[in-house]
């Protein structure tokens, strides 16, 4: 009850959120800008719809949790709405879990609306359904939800342009680290692998939830891999909100 | 009677500054509340009054110390479902309306949606909202915020209501008014616990009074023990008599025209100054005899402390 409380109120919040409008407007156009690139292009255009497209739907998606998440429990604290609302009956966990669902509330209905412009492009171009579009949809959601958390956790205990950027970079390294896992095939064996296997645990690896390819050109994706990347997602978000929680447990509101 | 809040030796500080050094800013606070009462919890700006309630209220967490409410630990649930606050300038969601808002915070205090409702309407007419039901928060001046904080605080039906200068940035007629609804919260059997730095206010309304300077309790007590009740001089206002007649008797004060303001600090004297205006067919304007007021006991201890 109280965590729905919170998690509605968030999500009456940040949907009121301008800023979330404007970068649907982008991304819509993003997408809808596909439709050019195709006819550019030389071979499959639907690929390249399709494509471009998931990509969007990932960047905006992300942009959207990064930019409201870093702000959702620095502004409470900032406008000191925090000091009624904790001293109301309710746990601090209550808070964060609250905020976070509320926010991904949000971007999971700002997701269905960039994915039913996305899907009605194609749609429009190769006159079939795609369903196969709706698992890389449901991946990307996931991402969100780890993109949110670690948001969220920033937000916690810095301002939003810092947080920002942490989160943005978060991002970026997830997305690139899969470059260390080809790094470790290649070099020889001894400490310095043992140093790119150690890293290439510690950083996250956003690609699990990237796939483009498979679906763009139809192969084959196995059900261990839905499921391994779907244990990945949860845990990962699982596992930030508890560092978030456990820096929002003992914070002094000054 | 219980005790509703007891505080034992509260010690907090800061980090502040680049090499983050530690600033004491509660030095051991002990006090304690009983039920039924409105205590009054008086110190200059920045004496630590909102680090306390902080700390009872567990945004803040103290170095040392032991706060209780209603005998259980500060932090616990139970404790929290029988408290209301209302902070100082009340910040709240602007995107909400008024009933909005209260019924978000209703639901934190877990009810029945249909007891919420009535509680809304109930708590908008006491605070003199109604007509702003609907009107977006960010519309709100700070004489109405300063009011539905106190709904707010007041939904629960808590025992035990903190009240952080409540009465700051109200007009005569809104401070009047919160006066009123304290002194009906008091009449309920309710508690109040109130900070504030305006001495009128806890003067007019508080049966116990904390006064803190500078992180410590400096006197704590019924007004009636801290203010003597002896009169400390008498003002005189009078006309008619010339100013080295009067050498003697008090300290003179020009007054309008051919007024004087005499303040006469002996009693003994004051029958040798009615005598002596009478003789010289001079008038008695005004004659009140002063006691001593919390204010001068304030400015008393800020001035040492």
């Amino acid at each position: 009850m109280r965590i729905t409380a919170i998690a509605l109120n968030t999500f009456k919040e940040t949907i009121r959120d301008r800023i979330l409008y404007l970068l649907l407007f982008f991304a819509a156009s993003t997408i809808i800008f596909s439709r050019f690139l195709a006819l550019i292009t030389v071979g499959d255009r639907v690929k390249i719809i399709k494509d471009v497209g998931l990509a969007s739907l990932s960047l905006f998606g992300a942009l959207m949790a990064i930019v409201i998440g870093t702000q959702l429990v620095y502004k409470e604290i900032d406008k000191k709405t925090i000091f009624t609302l904790l001293s109301k009956p309710i746990h601090r966990y209550q808070f964060l879990l609250g905020k976070f669902l509320g926010l991904a509330l949000t971007l999971l209905i700002m997701l269905l609306l960039m994915s039913l412009i996305f899907l009605v492009l194609v749609f429009l171009h190769t006159s079939k359904i795609d369903w196969n579009l709706l698992i890389a949809i449901y991946l990307i959601f996931l991402e969100l939800l780890l993109i949110t958390s670690v948001a969220i956790l920033f937000s916690c205990f810095s301002t939003p342009i810092l947080s920002s950027i942490f989160s943005l970079s978060f991002y970026l390294v997830g997305h690139l680290s899969w470059g260390l896992e080809t790094l470790i095939q290649k070099i020889k064996a001894g400490p310095q692998r043992v140093l790119a296997q150690i890293l290439y645990l510690l950083v996250p690896d956003l690609e699990n939830f990237n796939v483009k390819t498979e679906i763009v050109h139809g192969l084959p994706l196995s059900s261990q891999f839905f499921l391994f990347t779907t244990l990945y997602g949860v845990f990962y978000t699982l596992f930030v909100l508890t560092i978030a929680f456990l820096i929002f447990r003992k914070r002094d509101f000054i | 009677m219980a005790t509703v809040l007891k505080i034992e030796d509260l010690h907090k500080s800061f980090k502040t500054g680049f090499l983050l050094r530690k600033k004491k800013i509660l030095k051991g606070i002990s006090l304690t509340v009983e039920e039924g009462q409105i205590f009054g919890y008086l110190g200059p700006n920045g004496a630590g009054k909102t680090t306390t309630l902080k700390c009872i209220l567990g945004l803040l967490f103290p170095e040392k110390g032991k706060i209780e409410l209603f005998g259980l630990p500060h932090l616990s649930l139970r404790a929290k479902e029988r408290i209301g606050f209302l902070p100082e300038n009340p910040y709240f969601y602007e995107h909400l309306t008024a009933s909005e808002f209260l019924n978000f915070y209703g639901e934190l205090s877990l009810k029945k949606k249909k007891d919420i409702a009535a509680r809304v309407k109930e708590l908008l007419h006491l605070v003199g909202l109604e007509p702003w039901a609907n009107m977006p928060l960010r519309k709100f001046s700070r004489g109405m915020l300063q009011r539905i904080g106190f709904a707010q605080s007041l939904f629960n039906e808590p025992s035990l209501v903190l009240l952080d200068e409540p009465l700051g940035g109200l007009d005569p007629l809104g401070r009047k008014e919160m006066r009123d609804i304290i002194a009906r919260l008091k009449q309920e059997g309710k508690t109040v616990f109130l900070s504030s730095h305006i001495l009128q206010d806890i003067e007019m309304i508080c049966d116990r009074v904390a006064i803190i300077i500078n992180g410590q309790i400096h006197s704590q007590g019924t007004l009636h023990d801290l203010v003597s009740e002896k009169i400390l001089f008498t003002e005189i206002i009078l006309s008619g008599l010339k100013s080295n007649e009067l050498k003697s008797l008090g300290e003179r004060f020009s007054y309008l025209g051919e007024k004087t303001l005499l303040k006469v600090f002996e009693e003994d004297k004051i029958d040798t100054i009615i005598d002596l205006v009478q003789k010289k067919n001079g008038k008695i304007h005004s004659l009140i005899p002063r006691t001593q007021t919390l204010e001068d006991l304030f400015v008393g201890m800020v001035k040492k402390g």
